[in-house]
Parts: structure tokens; sequence; C-alpha cells
């Protein structure tokens, strides 16, 4: 549905600017051109890295280290693992929602699903072609730290 | 750069599959399966991002987007990244092209970067999700405290300058 929508306005904003100007549209084309051969060994690289890490990581361990009983360091290893992996949200909410019901700590959930979304250790990468690693640098690691304290502050209210 | 990394990680993948396809096929296999799957989801994702942000490099004066969500835009600069955020959809990875697009035409590194982490953690639909899931209490409680984190780390990235080297990036 998105890619559906996404692809017809990219489609419909190319032909309405070719109306309007031929020469500014051939700017965005090679921007376009310029921007997807630069990004495409790097993705692919990603990826296969992805390919990799969903393959060898046994899904039983998981759980152990973000049990009940493993306590702050749980949470850390929910945070980092949320940071590593690239599952889409419509995946991870019911699986957080498995690891929670089979006894996870409330805490590793939240802190899982935050960096989840917000973390991205595998498009760091990508990220850095795009800000610099600095930019990157921070980002990622400031994100981690409020993932921690959002956690933690859940923690307080949902137990 | 100096040195090329991406061929070389990418000779390094090439020769541990094959290691691991001689010894166990079925994982070789695997690793290139969920990889084909992912590469199809980014095919289909990246190239209309990438005309969207040619076309808007193209288009839209600088001046426009320095004014909207330039240093001097203030909150109402801060407002439009994250409505910008919110109402987009898609990985992150398909708002960082957009992102440096509004870098370049002067957006301050501020809003930027509240509005990728806006794109990365607040969906509508996503919500919805998580409430259906993990329950609405912990949905709603999360969300509560992930928008001044944004802005908090978005204030403090900016206080720690890390622009600089997007700089030397280019």
């Amino acid at each position: 549905m998105f890619i559906a929508v996404i692809w017809g306005v990219a489609a419909a904003g190319l032909l309405l600017s070719w109306t309007k100007s031929r020469k500014k549209t051939r700017a965005a084309i090679r921007f376009f051109r310029r921007s997807l051969l630069s990004l495409a060994p790097s993705i692919v690289a990603i990826i296969w890295t992805i390919g990799f890490i969903l393959t060898f990581l046994p899904p039983g361990l998981i759980l152990k280290t973000i049990g009940r009983d493993a306590g702050f360091q749980g949470v850390i290893m929910a945070a980092a693992f949320g940071s590593v992996v690239l599952i889409p949200a419509f995946i991870a909410f019911p699986l957080a929602a498995s690891f929670l019901r089979q006894g996870a700590d409330v805490r590793a959930i939240a802190a899982f699903v935050t960096t989840l979304v917000m973390v991205g250790v595998i498009t760091a990468p990508l990220e850095v072609k795009f800000f610099g690693k600095r930019f990157t640098f921070w980002r990622n690691s400031l994100s981690f730290v409020f993932a921690l304290v959002i956690a933690f502050v859940m923690g307080v209210f949902l137990r | 750069m100096k040195v090329k990394p991406v061929p070389v990680i990418l000779a390094i993948l090439a020769a541990v599959t094959a290691l691991v396809y001689a010894s166990r096929p079925d994982k070789a296999l695997s690793v290139l399966f969920i990889s084909k799957d992912y590469l199809l989801e980014m095919v289909s994702i990246l190239p209309p991002i990438l005309v969207l942000c040619g076309l808007f490099d193209a288009w839209v004066p600088k001046q426009t987007i320095e004014r909207l969500m330039g240093e001097a835009s203030g909150a109402r600069g801060a407002s439009i990244a994250l409505i910008l955020g919110t109402v987009a959809m898609g990985p992150l990875y398909a708002a960082f092209p957009i992102g440096k697009s509004l870098l370049e035409k002067g957006a301050s590194l501020y809003n930027v970067a509240v509005f990728l982490c806006v794109w990365a953690s607040i969906k509508i639909p996503m919500i919805l999700f998580e409430m259906k899931f993990l329950g609405a209490e912990f949905a709603l409680l999360r969300l509560a405290l992930t928008i001044p984190a944004i802005l908090v780390i978005s204030g403090l990235m900016k206080l720690v300058g890390a622009r600089s080297v997007f700089h030397e990036a280019k």
C-alpha cells in the first residue's frame, strides 16, 4: 500500500516536473542516478549482514538474556539487541508481546522496542554516508541512552 | 575517502557465505533467502524516495527551507520537523536521503535530528499496533516519554556540534 503510493507520487511528480521544465527534471534524474549508484554497494553489504544475523541467532538465547531475573543487565542486553536487529514493527510488536507473556521484564521490552526503532547499528554505515560519522555516532548513542531512561521510567509506572 | 571499505566487506561476505555453503548449504541458502527478501523490500522503497529527493533538490529553493526550518525557525521549525516525521511512512533508512536534502537546503541540525528521530519512532499506525499488542498503557506511556526524549537528544546533538563531520564527509 505504502509502496504503491510512493511509486505513484514519484511518477506523478516526475511527469509534472517534465511538463514544467525539462532542465530541472534532468537535474532531478541525475541526482537520483548519482545517489542510487553511490548507495547500492553499501545497501547490499548491509542486507547480506542481516541475512547472517537472522540465520545464526538462536531465539531461545534471546529470551534467557532478557527475562525478569536478568535485571539491569537484561535491560541493557535487550536494548543492545534492539539496536542490532532490523525487523519491521509489524513483526517486532507481536514478538515483543510473546516475550512479555513468556516472562520478559517490561523494562527490557520497552528498551528493546525503543532501540529497535531509534538505534540502527546495521544501518549506521548508510547513515554515515548521508550525515557523517559524528552525527551518526551521537544520534545513535544518545538514542540508546534515552531508550534506557525511558525503559526505567516505564518500569517504575508499570510494575 | 582513501580506502574503499565497502568492496572489501562485500568480498568478505561472499567468502564467508561460500565457506558456510561448503559445510552447511542450508544455512548459506537461508542467509541468501533472507537477504533477498530484505533486498526486494529496499528496492521497492528507495528508488521512488530518491526520485522525490531529486525533484525536491531541483525545485525547492534553498531560501524556503532556510526560512521554514533553518537556525532561526524556532518552535515553528521544530513543529514542522515533528509533523513531517509523523506523517511520513517507511523505514528509517528511507528518511536518510530526505534528511540530507533538508540539511543541504539549509534546515538546522536540530530540526533534521528531530525529523529523523520522529520518523523512526512515532507513526500513528505503529502506535495503534503497539497498543493492540503491548497494551494502551505501555504504548501511550512510551510515546509520552519518547517525544521529550527526542527533543533533548536533538538539543544535545546541536550542543556537541554533530554537524561538523557532515561538512567533511561531503
